[in-house]
């Protein structure tokens, strides 16, 4: 039981948890032939079947019952503040379960030429009223009898006053903006928390704008009309928000220092992070002279690689790697995509730069306020 | 299977017929939209004055700016003293040269850090940020050094900090000597 706890510990360390997950994720949700081939060939597509869910649900289950029978584990499970994060695992999980399903479903469907589930099902479509509105009316019951059971079972985890001189440690984000707090171990405040916030919004909103379908026909679930906009969104949403909703929630402790779920918090706990700028690497390490005083001329290396980054990338792509998209979904919708793509890839990039070389900002101009 | 696609009754609509005719001549109409819309700047105008005026309270229960933090051999050579965080919010260090006071607001996103010292160092427990004893930024996401105040020595031979004035390390003003209070 210690060997897989350590096991655990070791694996959520974020290099390599994040890494597992990001290599798996497109043989997960194949955006491409080749990922569909292996995805079948593994047996990946499992995990969109019935046992699929009673599997991953026992899976999870197991997982937080041995950290509840945990002493380091149990604290932070128990948490009444992250009780909504264990519900949201499980409804994350049984919502995409169920979209895919029904998607597989439609999909075996259309191969053998029928039309998809919903086109004949006559609960479909319903009357708003009275039939949505009573479902809703029910729901709405429902979830009200549901959260004063909870309101009346578990205390509100009020603490003492608020005191600017004991921080608690760690500090954390309400649980919903815990994505963004880790965020912004990597960026600077206006990025992490105004740029990329508003990408995102309007980045997932994109996609199924971008990443049509091949008929436009739409209105029912469908994983092959649209395995690269179910990707990218997925991956935005699943990895770059849940995930990290997750890790911040369990994976984070005093100092925001990192721990393994199994891992006692210890508030001493010594980790190296000593970061550099990109000038301080090239000026100071590379070429061995002094900063030079200009600022523009201090960070035009960053300058220069975020130029290439978002403006000749994109040129590269269109025209070695993705020029059959490019053909087919025209420039201005292309460009569109790419800047969300590599605005979102960015996210990931700056995470490893971090991990692997301890750069702390590409362009780092503090008298300004501008640092990427 | 049937191709024949199921109609439910919700997406067969009735044509709506015309409203009836207008009553209301233009020059009326005009004359009370004028209205109305005068009123709603009025009401509007009145709610936001209310509340700009809101924003500037009577009395404010601040400590003061500039404040006596007692004599200079009160500071231990080589340590950080943080009993002035919690009211004034300021570390006050001193080191063989003299002393200095550092602001307790963290560059990056602003959270109050902890001295840590076995590991002689302020860590922000928000996003990580450290920063040595000097103030200076060294892990972390934040991008420049914690803020310095004036400090100086009042006639009575105590220590004067005056959070009035700040001195930033990335504007070369650490260099000024009021930034540092040599003892």
């Amino acid at each position: 039981m210690d060997a897989l706890k350590h096991a655990i510990d070791l694996l959520s360390a974020p290099t390599i948890s994040f890494t597992l997950i990001t290599v798996l994720f497109p043989f997960v949700f194949p955006p491409g032939d080749w990922f569909e081939k292996i995805h079948r060939k593994l047996g990946f597509w499992r995990i969109w079947t019935k046992p699929g869910l009673y599997i991953s649900l026992v899976l999870i289950t197991l997982f937080f019952i041995m950290g509840y029978y945990d002493p380091n584990f149990n604290i932070t499970l128990t948490k009444p503040d992250n009780f909504p994060i264990i519900l949201l695992v499980y409804s994350v999980v049984i919502c995409t379960w169920l979209s895919m399903y029904k998607a597989y479903e439609n999909d075996k469907r259309m191969d053998r030429g029928e039309k998809p589930a919903e086109y004949n099902d006559p609960d479909d479509k319903v009357l708003v009223w009275p039939d949505l509105v009573y479902i809703e009316f029910i729901a709405l019951i429902i979830f009200m009898v549901f959260l004063i059971v909870w309101s009346v079972l578990v205390a509100a985890p009020l603490e003492e006053p608020a005191n600017p001189a004991a921080t608690p440690n760690p500090s954390k984000a309400p649980w919903y903006f815990l994505g963004l707090q880790e965020m912004l171990v990597y960026y600077d405040p206006w990025l992490a928390g105004v740029i990329f916030p508003g990408l995102i919004i309007v980045g997932l909103m994109a996609i199924p704008y971008i990443t049509t379908s091949s008929d436009n026909l739409s209105g029912f679930y469908s994983f092959k009309e649209r395995r690269v906009g179910i990707f990218l969104f997925m991956y935005g949403f699943l990895i770059l928000w849940i995930f990290l909703i997750f890790i911040g929630t369990f994976f984070r402790g005093p100092n925001w220092n990192f721990f393994g779920p199994f891992e006692y918090w210890d508030p001493h706990k010594l980790v190296p992070l000593t970061n550099v700028n990109l000038s301080e690497y090239f000026w100071v390490k590379w070429i061995k002279t002094g900063l030079p005083s200009n600022i523009l001329l201090r960070e035009s290396i960053g300058f220069i690689s975020v130029i290439i980054y978002l403006g000749v990338l994109p040129v590269l792509l269109a025209k070695y790697v993705l020029n059959d998209f490019l053909k087919k979904v025209g420039p201005v919708k292309f460009s569109f995509f790419v800047f969300f793509g590599l605005s979102m890839l960015s996210l990931p990039l700056k995470m490893y730069l971090r991990w692997m070389f301890n750069l702390k900002y590409i362009i780092a101009i503090p008298e300004w306020f501008f640092n990427i | 299977m049937s191709e024949e696609k199921f109609i439910p009754e919700a997406s067969v609509g009735t044509p709506q017929g015309k409203g009836s005719g207008s009553t209301m001549e233009r020059r009326s109409f005009f004359k009370w939209l004028s209205i109305g819309w005068l009123a709603f700047t009025a009401a509007t105008g009145a709610f936001f004055t209310v509340l700009i005026r809101f924003l500037f309270p009577n009395v404010l229960f601040e400590p003061p700016q500039s404040f006596k933090i007692g004599y200079p051999e009160e500071f231990e050579i080589g340590k950080v003293d943080i009993r002035f965080k919690k009211k004034y919010n300021v570390w006050i260090v001193r080191n063989e040269e003299g002393m200095y006071a550092l602001s307790t607001v963290c560059t990056h996103l602003g959270c109050t850090p902890n001295w840590l010292d076995t590991e002689r160092k302020f860590k922000c427990p928000c996003h990580g940020s450290g920063f040595r004893a000097t103030g200076m930024n060294f892990e972390g996401p934040a991008p420049r050094p914690l803020e310095r105040f004036a400090i100086h020595l009042a006639d009575d031979g105590q220590v004067i900090v005056d959070k009035n004035k700040n001195f930033k390390f990335e504007k070369g003003e650490w260099g000024r000597s009021e930034s540092f209070l040599k003892v």
